[in-house]
C-alpha cells in the first residue's frame, strides 16, 4: 500500500529530527519538576493543564506549518509519482501528527506514571493525557490548513501565531469581557456555545469536568460544567473536539486536492 | 500504431490575471529528445507541471501514451521525473530515499545503472541533508531513470553536475531515447540542448512559436548556433 510506505518514511524522517526530541524532553522535565516541587497530585495536574493548553497548540501550529513549507519540494516530487493527492495528504498529516502526539504522550505520560497519577490517581492524569493528544491532532490539522492557504512561508507562520494568540489568549478574555458587560442578559447559553467554538476551551472543559475545582478552568469552562451534568457535557466536548480535528482536515484536503503546485 | 508519447491539445492555464499557457498544442514522439526552450516566464515550468499533474490546466487536454491525464495518478507509472534541489525528507538517507521511490512502483524492476555509473553507493548511507549539491542532483537523476520510463521529464538536469557527471548523464539520456523513451528537456545551457535535442519546442508568452527538428530551426533562421537561432526567432516574432 502506497500510503503505508509514505507514512513509514515520513515517520522515520520526523522521528529522527532534533526538535521532536527537544519537545518530549521539555514536556518531561516540566511535568516531573512540577510534581517534585509543586505539591499534591491534583494541584500539579491543574497547573500543568494551563501550561499544556498553551504549549501544545503553539507547538502544533508552528511545527505543522513549518513542516508543510519544508515539504514543498517533496510534495511536488511525490505528486509526480503514481501517488494520489488524497493519499499524500493523509501520509503527510499522519507522519507529523502521530510523532507529535507520541512525543506529548511520552513526555507527559511517563512522569504522570511514575508519580502515580496515571493509574489509580484521580481521573485528571489520563484526561490530561488524552486532551493533550486531541489538541495536538487539532492544531496540527489547523496548521496544515494555514500552510496550504498561504503560499508564502512568512505569511503562513504569521497566521499560525495569530491563530495561537486568538485561541489561547484573546478568546477567553473577550468572552469574559462580553459576559461582564452584558451582565443583565441571559448570556450563559451563548457563552456555552462560544466555548464549543474554541478547541482550547474544550480541552479545558474536559479537564474541569474531572475535577471539582473550577478555579483554574477559565470562565468558559465554569459555565459549561454548571449547566450540564458530567456525562452529557463530556460527550458534547468530545464530539466537538472530534469535529475540530475532522473539519480542518477536510478543509485542508480539499485545498490540497485543488491547488496547483 | 502506438499512440504518441505525449499529446497536448489547446492547453490553457491562467494564474489570476496572468495567462501562462495560451493554447499550447504539440505532439512529443517516442525515441526522441525534445527540448523546450524559451525565455524566463515563457510557460516552460507550467507546461511540465501540467504534464506531471502538479498544475491543473484550465482548458485543453493532455494525453500520455494515449491515456487522458486526469485525477487518476496511475499514468505517472510510466513517467520519470527528475526533481530539482533536495526534495527528499532531510533525515532520510539516500538509500531510504531511493527505496521510497522504488516502493511506489512495487511491480517494476528498478534500474540502478545511474547509481553505479555515478558511483553513488558510498554516499547513500548519509542523510540527504548532508549530501553536497552535486550528489543530490545525481540522486535526483537516478530517481528519474529508476524505472526505464517511457517518458522522461528533465527540468534543468545538469545544473550543479560536474563535467564528468554531466557527461555520464547525457550519455544516459541518449541511451534512453535510443531505446524508445520520449525525453522532454528544459535547460538554460543551450550548448547542452544542441548536443542532446532532436526536436525543439520554442515557447514564448505561453504560446508555441516554433516546433520542429533542430535542422528545421537552423534552416528557418539561417543560423547554425542554437543561441543565435533562438534570439533570431524572438526578433522575428517581435517584428
Amino acid at each position: 500500500m502506497t500510503i503505508r510506505r509514505l507514512v513509514h518514511s515520513e515517520l522515520r524522517n520526523v522521528a529522527r529530527s532534533r526538535w521532536l526530541l527537544v519537545y518530549a524532553i521539555v514536556l518531561l522535565s516540566l511535568t516531573d519538576l512540577l510534581f517534585r516541587f509543586g505539591g499534591s497530585g491534583e494541584r500539579v495536574v491543574l497547573s500543568l493543564t494551563n501550561v499544556i493548553l498553551a504549549l501544545v497548540p503553539l507547538v502544533g501550529l508552528v511545527l505543522g506549518t513549518m513542516h508543510v513549507y519544508q515539504s514543498r519540494e517533496f510534495i511536488e516530487l511525490m505528486l509526480a509519482q503514481p501517488v494520489g493527492r488524497r493519499t499524500l495528504f493523509g501520509a503527510l498529516y499522519a507522519g507529523l501528527a502521530l510523532p507529535l502526539a507520541g512525543a506529548y504522550a511520552l513526555g507527559v505520560g511517563l512522569p504522570l506514571l511514575w508519580h502515580g497519577q496515571l493509574l489509580g490517581g484521580s481521573a485528571g492524569g489520563p484526561t490530561l493525557l488524552l486532551s493533550g493528544v486531541a489538541l495536538t491532532l487539532v492544531f496540527t490539522a489547523l496548521a496544515f490548513v494555514i500552510a496550504l492557504l498561504f503560499e508564502e512561508r512568512a505569511a503562513g507562520l504569521g497566521a499560525a501565531i495569530v491563530t495561537w494568540l486568538i485561541t489561547v489568549v484573546v478568546y477567553d478574555g473577550l468572552l469574559l469581557l462580553a459576559v461582564v458587560s452584558l451582565d443583565d442578559w441571559p448570556v450563559e447559553i451563548p457563552a456555552m456555545i462560544a466555548t464549543l467554538l474554541n478547541p482550547v476551551d474544550l480541552g479545558r472543559v474536559l479537564l474541569l469536568l474531572r475535577f471539582d475545582s473550577g478555579a483554574l478552568a477559565g470562565y468558559t469552562g465554569a459555565i459549561f460544567a454548571r449547566f450540564m451534568g458530567g456525562g452529557t457535557a463530556m460527550a458534547i466536548a468530545i464530539t466537538a473536539l472530534a469535529l475540530w480535528i475532522l473539519s480542518p482536515l477536510a478543509l485542508g484536503l480539499r485545498r490540497f486536492e485543488r491547488r496547483d503546485w | 500504431m502506438n499512440p504518441p508519447a505525449l499529446e497536448l491539445s489547446d492547453l490553457r492555464k491562467r494564474f489570476g490575471r496572468l495567462t501562462v499557457l495560451d493554447g499550447v498544442t504539440a505532439t512529443i514522439t517516442s525515441g526522441r529528445v525534445t527540448a523546450i526552450v524559451g525565455p524566463n516566464a515563457s510557460g516552460k515550468s507550467t507546461l511540465i507541471k501540467c504534464v506531471l499533474g502538479l498544475v491543473r490546466p484550465d482548458g485543453g487536454e493532455i494525453r500520455v501514451l494515449g491515456e487522458r491525464v486526469g485525477r487518476d495518478p496511475r499514468y505517472r507509472r510510466r513517467v520519470g521525473f527528475m526533481p530539482q534541489g533536495a526534495p527528499f525528507p532531510q533525515n532520510l538517507t539516500g538509500r531510504e530515499a531511493l527505496q521510497l521511490v522504488k516502493d511506489l512502483r512495487p511491480d517494476e524492476e528498478p534500474d540502478l545503472d545511474l547509481v553505479h555509473r555515478f558511483a553513488l553507493a558510498p554516499q547513500l548511507g548519509k542523510p540527504v541533508r548532508l549530501l553536497s549539491g552535486g550528489t543530490r542532483q545525481k540522486l535526483n537523476a537516478a530517481v528519474a531513470f529508476l524505472f526505464r520510463p517511457s517518458i522522461l521529464i528533465l527540468d534543468e538536469p545538469t545544473a550543479g553536475l560536474d563535467p564528468l557527471a554531466s557527461g555520464v548523464f547525457k550519455e544516459k539520456v541518449k541511451e534512453a531515447a535510443a531505446s524508445g523513451a520520449a525525453v522532454l528537456l528544459t535547460s538554460h545551457v543551450l550548448s547542452e540542448v544542441e548536443e542532446l535535442a532532436d526536436d525543439v519546442l520554442f515557447l514564448l508568452d505561453g504560446q508555441i512559436r516554433f516546433q520542429g527538428t533542430m535542422e528545421d530551426l537552423r534552416r528557418m533562421t539561417g543560423e547554425q548556433k542554437l543561441e543565435r537561432a533562438v534570439s533570431r526567432l524572438m526578433r522575428m516574432r517581435a517584428a
